[in-house]
């Protein structure tokens, strides 16, 4: 059964559409990629998924016992993160809290499952050190360790690679494939590297002028690709 | 030294300066603890702003000749803070140019009031002490003692029980959102408790002080300690230090009692940004 469920969606703000008439489903399993231009609407459409905005018309629902709230994020950086003071280990903590609900303090079973998180994104070492003092890479797996400990089924990538360099690029890559792969979690990435999108997405969904929704062979034949892959380059 | 020593001895033994002391040390320990969340949500110029909320508020009830003035200017404080963190988040006015609005206007019209309806010969005693605090934490009395031990001791329970998601929202609100907590009640939450934070440190330094209470300790433990509980811990500590030391000079050197801790909290800073630079 599908988790994610969009349909005849219109997303934006305060009224003024970016997408319209959106339909797509994920899978249990999905490695889906979300491409699009500039401005065609992947992080409206990212923050309709995580109910941070309602979707203007149409809906965007999740299924198969799956909550809005229990979908792990990785979201991009912001300036406040860069010189915030926290361990390691208090940051993946944190990717808890939407199961604790009221309970104020972390039990034993919330500091063992971020313990298992840290050791899952190999961060072991760095479990005490100060977040602002780690390299982009090494950031960006504390950030997802901790996603990891918001969802158990299915994570939502945004650019999770944006500002790295190729080689912590590619080991970043590897490890959201092992996750989809190995521990079947679904992933919906969204990117502007059309590359990696093709390389290592099972499905597709390219947003803006040209909407498409598909395999990724589906996207590779897709008669619009060539104009498509030129609109992404730009 | 020994007559500064004994004259220490002998100010201690009067209750007035005991209270002082109690007040001054919790008052110190609250601004600092959300310092930190204050600091990194950029919500700095929020506290700022409502001081001279809270200076106008103030004026209303000298104004008025009220004998406790603390409900009221904590009531008009909390309600300007709910205020200003609505009209935050729809964009109508920007934040910043909101906050700015009402600070001076609630400075100007304070300001205003006690002078159309002055209530003792001396005008501008009365708006100094109100701005810089003065004496003001040597003159409260017994029930504003116990007020602001109250609040303060609620403001720290507070802290500890929200500690966890006081961190969550402040360091990622939309990954916090995501998750299912409830950012926009915390945020009112911290915004509230900012407000009566700064009631409550009035009396200590004085209404254009306040944001030195609050931003001080928290940069001085950031300059050296890497994690969010030790970055409090570190920021409390330093906070009643300086806060204490602040108020036993000021009662020997007769200087005032506000602008003395603050001056101690930005030495406390410099030894702090420089030991963080030795231990790079």
């Amino acid at each position: 059964m599908a988790l994610l469920i969009c349909e005849n969606a219109s997303l934006g703000y305060e009224g003024t559409p970016i997408v319209r008439d959106l339909n797509f489903t994920v899978e249990a399993g999905d490695y889906l990629c979300v491409v699009g231009e500039n401005g065609s609407g992947k992080s409206t459409l990212m923050k309709t998924i995580l109910g941070l905005i309602p979707p203007l018309s149409g809906a965007i629902r999740t299924g198969d016992g799956l909550q809005q709230t229990e979908i792990g994020y990785l979201p991009q950086q912001t300036p406040v993160q860069r010189d915030f003071p926290a361990s390691v280990r208090e940051i993946v903590r944190s990717g808890c809290q939407g199961r604790m609900g009221k309970k104020p303090f972390y039990g034993k079973e919330e500091k063992e499952l971020a313990e298992r998180n840290i050791a899952r994104m190999g961060l072991e070492a760095l479990a005490d050190r100060c977040y602002r003092e780690l390299s982009g890479g090494q950031q960006q797996r504390v950030l997802l360790a901790r996603a990891l400990c918001a969802t158990r089924r299915m994570l939502l990538l945004d650019e999770p690679v944006a500002g790295l360099d190729p080689k912590v690029t590619a080991e970043m890559y590897r490890l959201i494939e092992e996750l989809n792969k190995k521990d079947g979690i679904t992933v919906i990435m969204i990117s502007h590297d059309l590359d990696a999108a093709l390389k290592y997405a099972d499905k597709v969904l390219h947003i803006g002028s040209t909407v498409f929704f598909g395999t990724k062979e589906d996207y590779l034949k897709s008669k619009a690709l060539s104009g498509l892959t030129q609109e992404v380059a730009e | 030294m020994s007559a500064l020593w004994e004259k220490l001895i002998a100010s201690l033994e009067f209750p007035f300066v005991q209270y002082a002391l109690i007040v001054g040390t919790l008052v110190a320990l609250c601004s600092s603890l959300f310092g930190v969340t204050l600091v990194l949500k950029r919500f700095s110029f929020i506290g700022d702003g409502l001081s001279h909320v809270a200076f106008g508020a103030m004026a209303i009830a000298t104004v008025l000749k009220l004998t406790n003035e603390m409900p009221l200017v904590l009531l008009l404080t909390v309600l300007c803070a709910v205020l200003l963190l609505r009209t935050g988040q729809n964009a109508k006015i920007r934040g910043d140019a909101a906050v700015a609005m009402i600070s001076v206007g609630a400075l100007a019209l304070g300001y205003l009031l006690m002078n159309i309806f002055p209530t003792s010969g001396n005008l501008s005693g009365d708006v100094c002490s109100t701005l810089f605090g003065a004496f003001s934490i040597l003159t409260l009395s017994p029930t504003e003692v116990w007020l602001s031990v109250g609040l303060s001791l609620l403001v720290v329970g507070l802290f500890v029980f929200f500690y966890h998601k006081i961190f969550a929202v402040t360091f990622d609100e939309s990954f916090a959102r995501a998750t299912g907590v409830n950012a926009a009640g915390y945020n009112l939450l911290i915004a509230v408790i900012i407000a009566v934070i700064i009631v409550l440190a009035m009396n200590l330094v004085g209404s254009l002080l306040i944001s030195a209470l609050v931003i001080f300790p928290a940069l001085s433990a950031m300059r050296v300690y890497k994690s969010f509980l030790s970055v409090t811990v570190c920021a409390a500590i330093v906070s009643v230090v300086c806060a204490v030391l602040g108020m036993l000079v000021a009662i020997v050197a007769d200087t005032p009692v506000g602008s003395t801790i603050v001056a101690v909290d930005i030495v406390a800073f410099l030894i702090f940004a420089l030991a963080g630079k030795l231990k790079r």
